[in-house]
């Protein structure tokens, strides 16, 4: 598995764990003053084209991180499940933009330039700060009254090669060449607005440019690990971990955290929907197993303290799910031991059984033959725990997992 | 390393013990520099760069002491400072920690950290600084109502190729472009 990201929270402990964002802080607000970004003037002159500062600096650096990312992605160095993808909501963020647009234009910084000039004691960057702070304070005391919209066209986890529907590879080298293009633009703009204030791009940046493109290029050929690639990485442990039977865990214990207010359980039932039909537990959520990996995105953004139980009517195509998400590396992913069919024998009455259960058809198949599609309407769907005394070998270890916390700007 | 120094000698009345000031260090250079900064923060942590949001956290902080009760009753301040949460105990507050220490020291060691206040020629001192503080609302308003500011958003969104944040970043442009025409004389 991918070393990195590295569980920074449980190598060093919570609060010295910190040390490490102070030191990546230091280095982003040391490189914003190096560029000239603590300086209004510098900033708001992209806008009139004279000088094209900002969207040098930025779009450098964002086709730089994204090339180093997807290498490193490539070439199994990094987990990109377990990076930060900022989630999209769609016009928030368009309409977000474009008031920030303005308030760039006026003011003449953004926040995290505006840290760094407050920083270097320029005035007009310690009242933009304040005047931000404003705004933030203003933003919490208003998003009440617009709170439908800040939720509105959410998209999750969505990202352009999800969109274009290719390899990461190829987005980061359409990235990188739109970038270059921008550039020579920019040179172009800077010669003609610019009145030659501003000296043209050193000899070294054409070999950059070159270097930048050949990694991408290494990057579309290596070419982003599949999930099939990953459960290969993983066969050992994740065979391991199903013939000890330490992921599997019994109904009773299933039964117990359904009804623990610390965690928050998050059923995922594979079966048919005729099998659903009939019998589900409450709040389960019924996906296909062609539908899991699509949903890895979703289950990555959830709350750390869920516990996501993958169950069938036996165990065969819970397992199946179960090494997928494993492999996604999503935490905290148990089976239901023996599955739906287990979960009956176990809490249903012996008036049901003496009804409805029958010889299974097959592997995997619903050993009970049930009327009507009564879903999680019988009392054995949502058994009392007080009612049931069963001795059960606990397995659910909970981990923090590693990875982003959360939030680009959360 | 070139350098661009178009106007720098302006406001240098005061000269007295002071470290010479150097010129700023090319885009493109300072660009991978950036670009680095972020891989890094992504490669160590999984979690990218943030301004905005520690400085609404110090702010959820600040209004925590002062209107313990007003927190209780916004539900979009109590995510951060509910009950025993403290609004501090998040990594993007130690960013941007780290981003004062880092713009201050470079601040510093370039002759760049002393009290000044940059504009367009054409404008007074209370013009520059009420803009300032009209954009920085709007900025904080903005970056809040996007989910993040352009480190957040742009910078990190972008490099992790999420279509929200490419989006954003065009939005981001596209209400600059719009009103610059319309307000040159601030900076012209």
């Amino acid at each position: 598995m991918a070393p990195f990201p590295l569980p920074i929270d449980s190598l060093l402990g919570h609060w010295p764990s910190y040390v490490v964002y102070i030191a990546i802080g230091f280095g982003f607000g040391y490189v914003l003053e190096i560029a000239g970004f603590g300086k209004s003037t510098k900033l708001a002159a992209q806008f009139y084209l004279k000088e094209m500062t900002v969207l040098k600096v930025m779009f450098t650096a964002i086709v730089v991180a994204a090339v180093l990312i997807f290498l490193a992605s490539a070439m199994g160095l990094l987990d990109y499940n377990l990076v930060w993808v900022n989630p999209t909501y769609l016009w928030p963020g368009i309409v977000g933009g474009l008031v920030m647009g303005v308030g760039f234009i006026l003011g003449g910084f953004c926040p995290g330039t505006s840290i760094v000039a407050a920083s270097t004691l320029k005035i007009d960057g310690i009242v933009f700060l304040l005047g931000a702070f404003f705004g933030i304070f203003a933003f919490g005391e208003t998003v009440g009254l617009f709170e439908d919209f800040w939720y509105s066209s959410y998209m999750g986890r969505f990202t352009l090669q999800q969109l274009f529907n290719v390899d990461a590879g190829v987005i980061v080298l359409a990235v990188v060449l739109m970038a270059l293009a921008a550039f020579v633009f920019a040179e172009y703009s800077e010669r003609t607005f610019g009145k030659g204030l501003v000296k043209k791009a050193p000899r070294w940046s054409l070999g950059a440019a070159g270097g930048l493109i050949v990694l991408a290029g290494v990057t579309l050929f290596i070419g982003q690990p599949t999930n099939a690639d990953r459960q290969e990485a993983l066969a050992i442990d994740q065979e391991t971990a199903l013939t000890e039977r330490s992921v599997q865990i019994h109904p009773a214990e299933l039964l117990a955290y359904l009804n623990n207010r610390q965690i928050i359980p998050y059923v995922i039932d594979v079966r048919s929907e005729s099998d659903f039909n009939a019998f589900h537990l409450p709040g389960a959520h019924r996906v296909p197993l062609d539908g899991i990996l699509p949903l890895a995105q979703d289950l990555q953004l959830q709350p750390r303290n869920t516990l996501f139980v993958v169950l069938s009517n036996e165990e065969a195509a819970a397992t199946d799910a179960w090494r997928m998400l494993n492999a996604e590396g999503i935490a905290n992913v148990y089976i239901l031991e023996g599955g739906i069919n287990k979960w009956l024998d176990t809490f249903s009455d012996e008036a049901f059984q003496a009804a409805y259960k029958v010889e299974s058809a097959g592997v995997d198949q619903l050993a009970y033959a049930l009327p009507g599609a009564l879903g999680s309407r019988y009392d054995a769907a949502d058994p009392n725990p007080a009612a049931f005394t069963i001795e059960y070998t606990p397995k659910v270890k909970l981990s923090v997992g590693r990875g982003a916390t959360g939030g680009g700007c959360g | 390393m070139t350098a661009i120094s178009q106007d720098m000698p302006r406001m240098r009345a005061e000269t007295r013990v002071r470290r010479a000031e150097k010129p700023y260090v090319h885009p493109y250079a300072a660009g991978i520099a950036l670009g680095i900064v972020l891989f890094l923060a992504f490669f160590i942590t999984g979690n990218g760069l943030g301004a905005s949001g520690g400085m609404n956290r110090l702010l959820v902080f600040a209004e925590d002491i002062i209107a313990p009760g007003h927190i209780d009753r916004v539900p979009y301040l109590l995510d951060m400072a509910g009950g025993d949460r403290n609004p501090l105990d998040s990594w993007v507050v130690f960013i941007s920690v780290g981003t004062i220490l880092g713009g201050a020291i470079s601040g510093w060691q370039h002759g760049r950290l002393r009290f000044e206040l940059n504009k367009g020629p054409r404008i007074s001192n209370g013009t520059r600084l009420l803009m300032a503080f009209i954009g920085g609302a709007l900025m904080g308003y903005g970056a809040r109502l996007a989910r993040g500011c352009t480190s957040g958003q742009a910078l990190s969104g972008g490099a992790t190729l999420s279509v929200g944040s490419w989006v954003f970043m065009f939005a981001v442009f596209a209400g600059g472009y719009m009103v610059a025409y319309f307000v040159r004389r601030l900076w012209n």
